[in-house]
């Protein structure tokens, strides 16, 4: 557990102060979980780093277990804009949905006739 | 007597932080008493509960963060931690490569695209729009993308909430819909249009729906910080 939490937190540390150099717009979360990715599978067999692989990977099921309560504390900020969602929240809202939607199409149609085209239903 | 332990309590985090972890467990347990009811979705149940006693109570957002900024913490190592199931399930992220990268630039074009679109049309300011245009990738990357075109983060993040829940929401009665079997598209679609939320309810869903949820959250944070550029 505590050698999990520590693997994470290193790698978004690792993250940020890459993307702090880079100055791009890649978070630092980002770099670091496509950095844990490419380190695992570069240890992969490795007798040395055995338990902080199997330690990193049951703290990461249990934080991705409980994945949406963190993002409560952002959502109740939506009281700081209470005059806006009086005025413009069915707008917001229309706006959102609608938009979603249309995202929630065109991405997952992109997919599938791509990997249509590219035979990937061949086994199916 | 009560006023005195009110003041005694909002001093320090444990107040929010135990108040906002019982309310998510509370609503888990709701979400749950109607297996795949997605309306009962348990963060729009908690942010609503915390919400109306905040607004009741008269206490404001800054000294609820205090306490609740231990859990909203933890957003940047669980990035992370989605670096681990894309090791584990990597064949299964090779064999459809191409169709996951058609899909990324295509959805991210439409979800930047169509936000900026609409916000145009119904008029609100360019301030507003800059506020929503990163809407669809995680809080704290659109909070960055969206300081970055003079918007205001904290808009920003309350709609990257909405908009993780209205998906998390639509998207199987949608996909069903639809007749759209591939988990893999349908994980992918979700994560790319509602982010960690999308992503949650994809792992609540499936296993891999969820893996692909989770990469297309985190290619769609990279794609869209250069996509918003060429609408705005």
């Amino acid at each position: 557990m505590l050698a999990g939490i520590t693997v994470l937190l290193v790698f978004q540390l690792i993250g940020e102060v890459t993307a702090y150099y880079l100055g791009c717009f890649v978070p630092g979360p980002v770099i670091g979980m496509a950095m844990v990715a490419a380190v695992l599978i570069l240890a992969e067999g490795s007798k040395a780093l055995a338990p902080a692989h199997r330690q990193t990977l049951e703290t990461s099921r249990a934080i991705l277990a409980n994945l949406g309560i963190l993002f409560v504390p952002a959502g109740v900020g939506i009281i700081q804009h209470l005059d806006l969602i009086r005025d413009r929240g069915l707008a917001l809202l229309a706006i959102v949905l609608v938009s979603t939607a249309i995202t929630l199409t065109a991405t997952v149609w992109v997919f599938i006739l791509v990997k249509r085209l590219t035979g990937g239903y061949a086994n199916d | 007597m009560t006023e005195g332990l009110w003041v005694y309590l909002s001093a320090s985090p444990l107040l929010w932080l135990a108040g906002t972890l019982v309310v998510w467990l509370a609503a888990t347990h709701i979400a749950g008493l109607v297996p795949g009811n997605a309306l009962l979705n348990p963060i729009m149940l908690s942010v609503i509960a915390i919400a109306a006693v905040l607004y009741f109570s008269g206490v404001d957002y800054d000294a609820y963060f205090e306490g609740a900024q231990f859990i909203h913490f933890l957003l940047g190592p669980a990035t992370v931690a989605l670096g681990i199931p894309l090791y584990e399930k990597l064949s299964l992220v090779r064999s459809n490569l191409l169709p996951l990268l058609s899909a990324l630039v295509v959805g991210s074009l439409t979800a930047v695209g169509s936000t900026v679109f609409l916000a145009d049309l119904f008029g609100f300011t360019p301030a507003v729009v800059a506020s929503l245009a990163p809407k669809s990738t995680t809080a704290a990357v659109a909070m960055a993308i969206s300081s970055g075109l003079k918007g205001d983060p904290a808009l920003t993040a309350a709609v990257v909430v909405l908009t993780g829940i209205c998906g998390a929401i639509i998207v199987t009665p949608l996909m069903n819909a639809m007749r759209i079997k591939d988990y893999s598209a349908r994980g992918f679609a979700v994560g790319l249009a509602s982010h960690g939320i999308g992503t949650a309810r994809a792992y609540s869903v499936d296993p891999v729906a969820g893996l692909f949820s989770g990469i297309a959250m985190g290619l769609n944070a990279v794609v869209t910080a250069l996509v918003v550029h060429l609408f705005l």
